[in-house]
């Protein structure tokens, strides 16, 4: 996971030393170039741990600090943390061309791949071996999800009465059939409301 | 071409409903993708999800498959657009707000209150997956193994969804 090829040392990692004043004069392409890379080579999900060693060490755009906040900011919004990312740091780095250069970066690669996959899959979908090789990778893709929902909820969850929200959720899309929207804002604005103001403060701090 | 504002009021939609991942989206998905419009079977959208696995960048590129899929480049383009245009304008004005949100007290319980909620969603879309991905012993057995291995030792994933790909054709090839 931490290994980045690091061919890219034209421009700004030649001054690497001089971060906190040449931090903010980026680019819009060098910008567009690094997140391409970022998008290119993270396979294996993950994205963040990428963008961080990207971001932070390698060209030092940002410092470890200012990743950890944008990081709290994606990861409270909507869309993916990779995407959010991209936008958030785009936009400190460089303004609205900086996120757009970062966005378009960071999707291009993998965009371009699964249009060639749908190609491929139109024409050859139905082959055998290729519906075999599917069928194990479907079965990978539960086992990498329910990894990834351990993970997370280890790190995330400190309360016991978490997992009744957990459960309502679950219960809500898989066993009522509720849209994700209803669940969502149901059992969310209840989650938000156990969790109001007053008692955020004493229970639930693990930050 | 008659398909293409269907997807992007699909798509458009379903961004919204990516909290905490793009897997939250994933019964939604299902649902508008193969019971409402017709555009593919569930097994279609399970396989183009699955291949999903094994680009990199955002994880939820496999939506570009679906677009292609159902409306050719134009599809893919405007699918691109609606899925990730939202979410990122909604993000692009958060984040420049955000030194006034930060001190806001719902701020936090916002983000506390949605944290079990986020993984509730991500488990109902493994679970909606699992429905259409587990059949038997050997796909229990791979799915079983994948998050095993990964618990327990720190491997990029992508290799566990290469060795499954090859476990598959050796398990379910006809001979």
């Amino acid at each position: 996971m931490s290994e980045i090829s690091a061919p890219g040392t034209a421009g700004a990692g030649t001054f690497a030393p001089n971060h906190a004043v040449a931090a903010r004069q980026v680019s819009a392409s060098q910008i567009f170039r690094e997140f391409l890379q970022i998008g290119a080579t993270s396979f294996g999900g993950g994205v963040v741990a990428y963008l961080r060693s990207g971001l932070v060490s390698k060209r030092q755009w940002l410092s470890d600090k200012e990743f950890v906040e944008l990081l709290s900011i994606s990861q409270t919004l909507p869309g993916l943390n990779a995407t959010n990312m991209a936008i958030l740091v785009g936009d400190r780095l460089r303004g609205a061309l900086g996120a757009i250069a970062a966005i378009c970066g960071i999707c291009l690669p993998g965009a371009v791949l699964m249009y060639l996959v749908a190609a491929f899959y139109a024409a050859h979908g139905n082959h055998p071996m290729v519906t075999a090789g599917l069928k194990g990778v479907a079965a990978s893709a539960v086992g990498l999800v329910l990894a990834t929902s351990v993970q997370l909820a280890k790190k995330s969850l400190t309360n016991k009465y978490d997992l009744i929200f957990v459960a309502l959720t679950v219960i809500g899309v898989n066993r009522l059939h509720q849209s994700v929207l209803t669940v969502l804002a149901v059992v969310g604005i209840m989650g938000i409301l156990w969790y109001h103001p007053t008692k955020s403060q004493t229970a639930g701090e693990h930050q | 071409m008659s398909q293409l504002p269907a997807l992007v009021r699909v798509f458009a939609y379903l961004s919204l409903l990516t909290v905490g991942g793009g897997m939250a989206a994933f019964p939604e998905m299902k649902t508008l993708t193969v019971e409402v419009h017709h555009w593919m079977t569930f097994q279609q959208l399970i396989h183009f999800y699955s291949m999903g696995q094994m680009a990199p960048g955002p994880n939820m590129m496999m939506i570009v498959s679906v677009g292609k899929w159902v409306a050719g480049f134009l599809g893919a383009v405007v699918v691109l657009l609606a899925f990730f245009g939202p979410t990122a304008c909604l993000a692009f004005y958060v984040g420049r707000l955000w030194k006034r949100l930060e001190a806001w007290p719902w701020r936090t319980s916002i983000q506390r209150g949605l944290a079990p909620v986020s993984i509730g969603l991500l488990l109902a879309g493994c679970f909606t997956l699992a429905k259409g991905s587990i059949f038997g012993l050997e796909t229990a057995a791979i799915a079983v193994a994948v998050l095993l291995v990964l618990l327990v030792y720190k491997i990029n994933p992508a290799l566990l969804v290469l060795a499954s790909a090859v476990v598959g054709v050796l398990s379910f090839a006809p001979k």
